[in-house]
């Protein structure tokens, strides 16, 4: 299939293998974080650790929308759609998140009218169709997401729509990087970026990580491909002792970002004063809220929400995981008492989550090829 | 008035011809006038029944004369066959062989017609894969139909026209069937169940457990057709692609295979429905407590299908086929199975997919086409409901 291929090729993976290996210092560890959760998805979905050296390991980050919804909105999300006034459309990954009691699946179950659109423009048409009702459009995600839920505001206020509205948890992305940055339990060599994100804000945002923290950024496709040529790069800025921000996926991250998208994000929404993340605890400046000019589409102001904050399970490590503290089959409940089926974490939920990834593909031992045992290490026992 | 209640089925007679009178009893004459009108009447109750109505009402579920002639008009009319005929309460069987396969699956697919198929030939073949790949001969089918209130009635004659197709082109017959109407709102237009009688003409027992460490995995054709087109008939998504479900009865394809494949070489058959590839590979290495390692580049998938999967997120191993099956066979016979299958137009594309192995019991090792590696679990939630 074209241009699907062409970043699966496993001859050119081989070679990138090589060169990778080829510039691993002896005896040196190397660490690096793939922020969004659609890198650690394509990173488990074909193998790609198997091209890696053992001193490469690769530390997943928090760029899981779903992941990083704290169990207190889903309850103030649960509250609102339980109204019989309401409809509360979703994202399909939303619906498995576990709130206090039970899920949008749960209570979609139990009568609850929950919808789940492929589009938040899917919402406008419901409310079209659903004239005495109130179409509540539960908006996650990172700045990927952010415009199409601008996008509809502005068009439900072009149309003069009086029943839609917006639950919005958008959070942004270089908040919880620098979460992480300041974190005294992780050090990294490097940072994959986040290629979705960046079509969004470009490159310039992630000028701070080198220049303040010294670390290089690549910002990375989404194909296999992609990622191993990022790895190569950031080895490459290593061993040339360089520390900048370079752009790999450029086929469709221009370094400026999107000036219409961002465009619209600032004339719907607002940075909020604070958030609070999963795992992170609240972190200043880290999401988005409505705009004033827009309360009519501001669910938070429409209705009343409980706001209350709920804390974690106590056995879930989703915190650690997501901000690469832990492996996940470092959690304690890894496997056994959270798994796909009975997820505990918002990690183990979202297909991007490391969790989730990790479990559906990752659980094995594995085999690295050849190009990737580095010379003058043992190779794993299960090497041939 | 004998003339009035001598219905004979075999007199089709219209032209005012009486029968005899019974001897020894006599009968008040009937005007000219009043004969005409009975002789007519007569003719009219004997004309073939035909469904006036264009919707289903409620009538025709009740058991009256409404169900009768929906039954004899649409039902028995596709059908007809010398068991269903007498539409006695039960079919009289006859069984070639002392034993049998016995199956019933429910059809609920939403929409009901879709490029390549509907729930009508979904709900035969279904039935007869189901029946086909424990070994057995499927020969009898039953079908009982629950109907909404309001449903077309010329989607049923459509849906049980391409049953009757079906049937025909697996060689199976309908013997017995049911019809039941819910009120508007209680059921979406059309569901269909079909169970299903097969004998066994050859001694075969086989099942996954059956499968050993070397053996090989074969697919008889591409994956995943079936469920990417209906999730695109379903119009949510807005996008278009030239695919047709596979909708097929396998038992020719399967008579094949055991033809070429002693049976202690056979393994064991799954036909790749809900769940698709993926959950059989499971069921293969939970059952056999063995691993399976099986190569994304050798299975088979369609163009259309891997470009609607790669945009929709979805894995197609975990689609669901309606005309494919997964084979496990000594390794010795892959190439045997392989040639036998391609020798049909249903297994043109079947390809050797991978191996059971002793490593890593109980989990499916999938060698991506990157060139890493990765577990192919069974599927969690249902991305895909009522697709067949």
């Amino acid at each position: 299939m074209r241009f699907v291929d062409e970043f699966r090729d496993a001859d050119k993976a081989h070679a990138l293998a090589a060169k990778i290996a080829a510039l691993c210092e002896p005896g040196r560890e190397y660490k690096f974080m793939e922020v969004c959760g659609g890198h650690t998805h394509t990173i488990y979905k074909h193998g790609l650790e198997d091209y890696l050296p053992e001193s490469i390991t690769l530390v997943h980050g928090p760029g899981c929308p779903v992941c990083v919804i704290p169990m207190g909105r889903v309850d103030d999300a649960m509250h609102l759609a339980a109204r019989p006034d309401v409809i509360m459309t979703s994202f399909g990954d939303m619906m498995r998140v576990p709130g206090s009691n039970g899920s949008f699946f749960d209570a979609k179950a139990a009568g609850t009218d929950i919808r789940m659109v492929y589009s938040p423009l899917d919402s406008l048409k419901l409310a079209r169709q659903n004239p005495d009702r109130q179409i509540v459009f539960m908006a996650i995600g990172f700045e990927t997401t952010a415009p199409s839920t601008a996008m509809t505001m502005l068009r439900a206020a072009a149309e003069g729509l009086p029943n839609f509205s917006v639950f919005c948890n958008h959070v942004t992305i270089i908040p919880a990087i620098k979460a992480i940055l300041d974190s005294p339990d992780l050090r990294l060599d490097g940072f994959i970026g986040p290629g979705h994100v960046s079509t969004v804000i470009g490159c310039r945002p992630y000028e701070f990580i080198a220049r303040d923290y010294g670390k290089p950024v690549v910002v990375a496709g989404f194909e296999p491909l992609d990622i191993l040529q990022s790895i190569y790069m950031l080895m490459l800025q290593l061993s040339a002792g360089r520390c900048e921000i370079e752009n790999q996926y450029s086929r469709v991250v221009p370094w400026n970002g999107n000036q219409v998208a961002l465009r619209a994000i600032g004339q719907t929404m607002e940075l909020r004063p604070y958030f609070e993340w999963r795992g992170l605890g609240f972190i200043s400046h880290s999401a988005l809220k409505v705009r004033d000019e827009f309360a009519a589409m501001d669910a938070e102001r429409l209705f009343s929400v409980p706001g209350v904050r709920v804390a974690d399970p106590k056995a879930c490590q989703c915190g650690e995981v997501l901000k690469g503290v832990l492996k996940p089959w470092e959690c304690k409940v890894f496997g056994t008492a959270c798994t796909p089926e009975t997820p505990i974490g918002t990690c183990m939920v979202s297909p991007e989550g490391a969790c989730a990834a990790y479990y559906n593909y990752g659980r094995m031992h594995r085999d690295r090829v050849a190009e990737a045992v580095v010379a003058g290490r043992a190779p794993r026992a299960a090497t041939p | 008035m004998t003339t009035l209640r001598d219905h004979d089925h075999g007199d089709h007679g219209d032209h005012g011809e009486r029968p005899e009178e019974p001897a020894g009893r006599r009968t008040l004459p009937v005007s000219d006038r009043e004969q005409q009108v009975l002789d007519r009447i007569d003719r009219a109750r004997r004309r073939a029944p035909r469904v006036r109505e264009d919707r289903i009402t409620m009538s025709h579920g009740s058991g009256g004369k409404a169900t009768h002639t929906l039954i004899e008009a649409v039902f028995l009319s596709a059908f007809r066959n010398p068991l269903l005929d007498p539409l006695e309460d039960a079919a009289d069987l006859r069984l070639p062989a002392a034993r049998a396969a016995f199956t019933t699956d429910s059809y609920v697919v939403s929409p009901l017609f879709f490029p390549g198929g509907d729930i009508g030939d979904l709900a035969v073949n279904g039935t007869v894969n189901d029946l086909s790949v424990t070994g057995a001969t499927p020969l009898y089918l039953s079908a009982g139909f629950i109907l909404e209130e309001g449903f077309p009635v010329a989607d049923l004659v459509r849906l049980t026209e391409s049953m009757r197709k079906a049937a025909a082109e697996a060689g199976v017959r309908i013997v017995t069937g049911d019809t039941k109407v819910v009120q508007r709102g209680k059921a979406d237009g059309c569901y269909i169940n079909t169970a299903g009688v097969g004998v066994f003409e050859r001694d075969v027992t086989l099942g996954v457990a059956r499968s050993r460490p070397g053996d090989a995995i074969i697919v008889s054709g591409p994956v995943g057709d079936h469920g990417i087109t209906i999730m695109l008939a379903r119009g949510e998504l807005d996008i278009e692609a030239d695919v047709r479900s596979d909708t097929a009865p396998l038992n020719g394809l399967i008579a094949g295979l055991l033809d070429a494949v002693p049976v202690p070489g056979l393994r064991a058959m799954r036909d790749a429905t809900r769940g698709g590839v993926a959950t059989i590979l499971n069921e293969i290495a939970t059952a056999a407590q063995a691993g399976v390692l099986v190569s994304e580049g050798d299975i088979p998938v369609r163009d259309e299908v891997r470009g609607a999967s790669e945009l929709l997120g979805i894995d197609p191993m975990y689609v669901a086929c309606e005309g494919r099956l997964v084979a496990v066979v000594d390794d010795a016979y892959a190439d045997h199975a392989v040639a036998a299958l391609r020798a049909q137009p249903l297994g043109e594309q079947a390809a050797v997919i991978g191996h059971v192995t002793a490593e890593q019991p109980g989990i499916v090792r999938l060698k991506t086409a990157f060139g890493g590696t990765r577990i192919v679990d069974m599927l969690v939630g249902d991305p895909l409901p009522r697709i067949c």
